[in-house]
């Protein structure tokens, strides 16, 4: 490129100040937020004074009895719904991309879920798994089934969140997935046809060919899970007690009592803990998409 | 073209930075302009921040109306806050950010203190009023011997709400003793009523039976505020406030909660409690005039009784002293002047006048001549016995700043059977180390 005259002339005309936009407006509200975030993390602070109390603040969160539970909740929370996506997207896209009819109705179906507000999505499931008046028991009533207390039984309130950002999460996986189906030439198809039925196809050509999208619904979903926070706070709170307590409403919990030097820092770990177990997952994504 | 380009993105950069600037500038402005000097009458917008409790919208509006009516050059315009954490971070940063309304409502005791008083609020010690306020209620909303609040809202009773209706047709009588209080329970079980109604869909209700038990604790233990926020005695190894939590625990052991009550919401327990669903609300005074305004033809059946303790010789009621209006520093020339004088307003004869009709009081008004009205509810009428008897403590979130965010959750996880009562003492002792490191006190 630089051995060229003309195209020298072209970059300059494109200069670097086209950067500044954008690097401005990173750096305004994302770089130096971060920056400040590590040190308000290192002091007690109050909003109207900081006081440098070194690592103080992280010993205190790592030791917080809530924060043990808080962890295996959102691993727990993070796979559950990761999984469950996958599981229920992948046969779903796979009907959205066949021959059926009214396909698009189904496709905007699916879909909606995802354009609700996850706070609208949280108030109405809520009321929907009321145990004696809500609509789901009701219904498992009717047919007599056991109705369970979705939200205020400890031993179910967290599950009851996960299954409810399944529904709500579920029409961006099958778009993903579609969109993976649809890539794969169709020749493939036309040759399971000839070897056998729909499982074969489902088998041997979609799983291995979709493998990216595959990867990118379940990198997409974990991060996700691990960060969620709006579902959980709208339906339970972290409750009841701290039964479905993630590590984000642990946090918020600590800010909303105004300890802000202690949730900074219970965020710098959650970025860390979010590295730690996404980075490796990503280059292992990575590494096989290149094998295909 | 080239050029255009880059003067747009300049310009565009330009104008960003500007904008970021002036975010950081405009608190000074809006507080440097009410500078010049006004008319008397000079037409003049005070902002008023409320929480979105029922009552205290009623009685922000009852103040701003009257107010307005006297002088109607004001207008006071009332703005809304969240209750609970959500509210306590509103007005916190707010603050922070000298973004605070022109006066606001808040609450007096250990979360007035998180405020930082002596820095962000205008000292109305020297108002001619304060003469008038009671001494009590001052200590609550004074720092270093300064008075940051003037009294709103009536002083509250915590305690035991019951149905007298339930009372009455099972012959019960009420309970001086906490094993009073549980044979009862039992009888009420019988009957096929739900003994205790639980509301922990709005977990901040879980907490009653800890901190209304303060009378009781403070009877057994008269030195137990002092040496809590000296750091030296703990819910967990003092015994009298231990009981507290154990009584969460009792009620669940013995199936005392109503079905559902964990998501159970306060709104809910109220109607419980008015339709004779559930016959004891662990509750404070101020549910009374919502339960007025939802249930009019229900109200009198509601009474009100201590958390009975260990023993009928020492029973009395904790008490929960009222909020406060603050004037924040940033208010300043002619608003604050008319601030000061709303403020003034809002102990006056005419204002209290005005409330009894408007809002139920829940409980005296701690202002000296301003009475109840005949009329008011019979609940509020056996809180006032107990408060003129001398049978009367205040709750130890008045007496000491130590109080710990996770209270109402552990309260939650005991009365779910998740956690003993002594994990849960144990935990809250652990809780409350943070808020007292935070508050930067002695000896943590």
């Amino acid at each position: 490129m630089a051995t060229s005259a003309r195209p020298r002339v072209i970059m300059k005309a494109y200069p670097n100040w086209f950067y500044l936009p954008a690097a401005i407006v990173f750096g305004l509200f994302f770089l130096i937020p971060t920056v400040m975030a590590f040190y308000y993390s290192l002091t007690r602070w109050t909003l109207f004074d900081a006081t440098f109390i070194g690592f103080q603040n992280y010993i205190t969160f790592l030791n917080d009895p809530s924060l043990k539970s808080g962890l295996i909740n959102t691993i727990i929370y993070a796979v559950m719904t990761s999984g469950l996506k996958v599981i229920i997207s992948l046969p779903l896209a796979m009907l959205l991309t066949s021959n059926i009819r009214f396909k698009d109705f189904y496709r905007s179906i699916t879909f909606f879920p995802v354009l609700v507000s996850t706070v609208a999505v949280g108030i109405t499931f809520s009321m929907l798994m009321q145990p004696s008046t809500g609509l789901i028991n009701n219904v498992l009533g009717a047919i007599g089934l056991p109705q369970p207390d979705w939200l205020g039984n400890p031993d179910l309130a967290l599950y009851s969140v996960a299954l409810v950002d399944v529904w709500k999460g579920l029409g961006i996986a099958t778009v993903i997935f579609m969109a993976g189906i649809l890539s794969i030439p169709q020749e493939y198809f036309e040759a399971a046809r000839l070897e056998g039925g729909t499982w074969v196809k489902f088998r041997y050509i979609i799983i291995p060919l979709a493998r990216n999208a595959t990867f990118t619904v379940i990198l997409l979903s974990f991060i996700g899970g691990l960060r969620t926070f709006d579902l959980i706070w709208t339906m339970t709170r972290g409750g009841p007690g701290f039964a479905s307590d993630v590590l984000t409403s642990v946090i918020y919990k600590q800010y909303q009592a105004g300890f802000y030097g202690l949730s900074t820092a219970g965020n710098v770990v959650l970025f860390i803990l979010v590295t730690i177990i996404v980075y490796p997952l990503m280059s292992y994504f990575n590494r096989k998409e290149l094998e295909l | 073209m080239k050029k255009q380009t880059m003067l747009l993105v300049a310009l565009l950069g330009l104008s960003l930075i500007l904008a970021a600037c002036a975010g950081q500038t405009a608190p000074a402005d809006t507080s440097s302009d009410s500078g010049a000097v006004a008319a008397e009458d000079a037409p003049i917008t005070l902002t008023y921040l409320v929480d979105d409790g029922e009552t205290d919208q009623l009685l922000a509006h009852a103040f701003a109306d009257g107010y307005m009516e006297l002088h109607p050059n004001v207008t006071i315009e009332v703005e809304n806050r969240p209750g609970g954490g959500d509210g306590d971070n509103v007005v916190k940063t707010r603050l922070a950010t000298g973004d605070m309304t022109d006066v606001f409502f808040y609450n007096a005791g250990s979360l007035l203190q998180a405020l930082q008083p002596a820095n962000t609020l205008v000292d109305l010690t020297d108002e001619p009023y304060m003469d008038t306020v009671d001494d009590a209620f001052k200590q609550t909303v004074a720092q270093d011997g300064k008075i940051y609040g003037v009294p709103s809202q009536s002083a509250m009773g915590g305690g035991i709400l019951y149905n007298k209706k339930i009372y009455a047709d099972l012959g019960l009588s009420i309970p001086t003793t906490w094993e009073e209080f549980a044979a009862n329970n039992e009888i009420i079980k019988e009957a096929g009523i739900a003994p205790v109604i639980a509301s922990y869909g709005d977990t901040w209700t879980s907490q009653l039976f800890v901190l209304a038990d303060y009378y009781n604790v403070q009877a057994a233990d008269p030195n137990f505020a002092e040496e809590y926020t000296a750091n030296q005695a703990k819910y967990a190894t003092t015994p009298a406030a231990l009981a507290g939590f154990a009584h969460i625990q009792e009620g669940y052991d013995k199936g005392w909660y109503q079905q559902d009550y964990a998501t159970t919401t306060y709104e809910q327990g109220m109607g419980l409690l008015a339709n004779g669903e559930g016959a004891h609300y662990p509750m404070l005074s101020f549910a009374l005039p919502t339960i007025a305004t939802n249930f009019p033809d229900k109200i009198d059946d509601i009474g009100f009784f201590a958390q009975p303790g260990a023993s009928a010789d020492e029973n009395g009621a904790t008490i929960w002293m009222l909020s406060a209006n603050y004037i924040p520093l940033t208010t300043t020339g002619d608003k604050l002047a008319v601030a000061k004088d709303f403020l003034a307003y809002t102990v006056s004869s005419a204002a209290i006048e005005l409330l009894n009709e408007r809002v139920p009081p829940s409980g005296p008004y701690l202002i000296k001549g301003a009475e109840l009205p005949a009329d008011v509810l019979p609940a509020v009428q056996d809180i006032a016995a107990y408060i003129e008897s001398g049978d009367s403590a205040p709750a130890l979130e008045f007496l000491s700043p130590v109080k710990g965010p996770n209270l109402e959750h552990l309260c939650v996880a005991v009365g779910t059977g998740q956690m003993t009562a002594e994990e849960a003492a144990a935990a809250y002792d652990e809780d409350v180390k943070k808020q007292a490191q935070q508050l930067g006190l002695e000896g943590w």
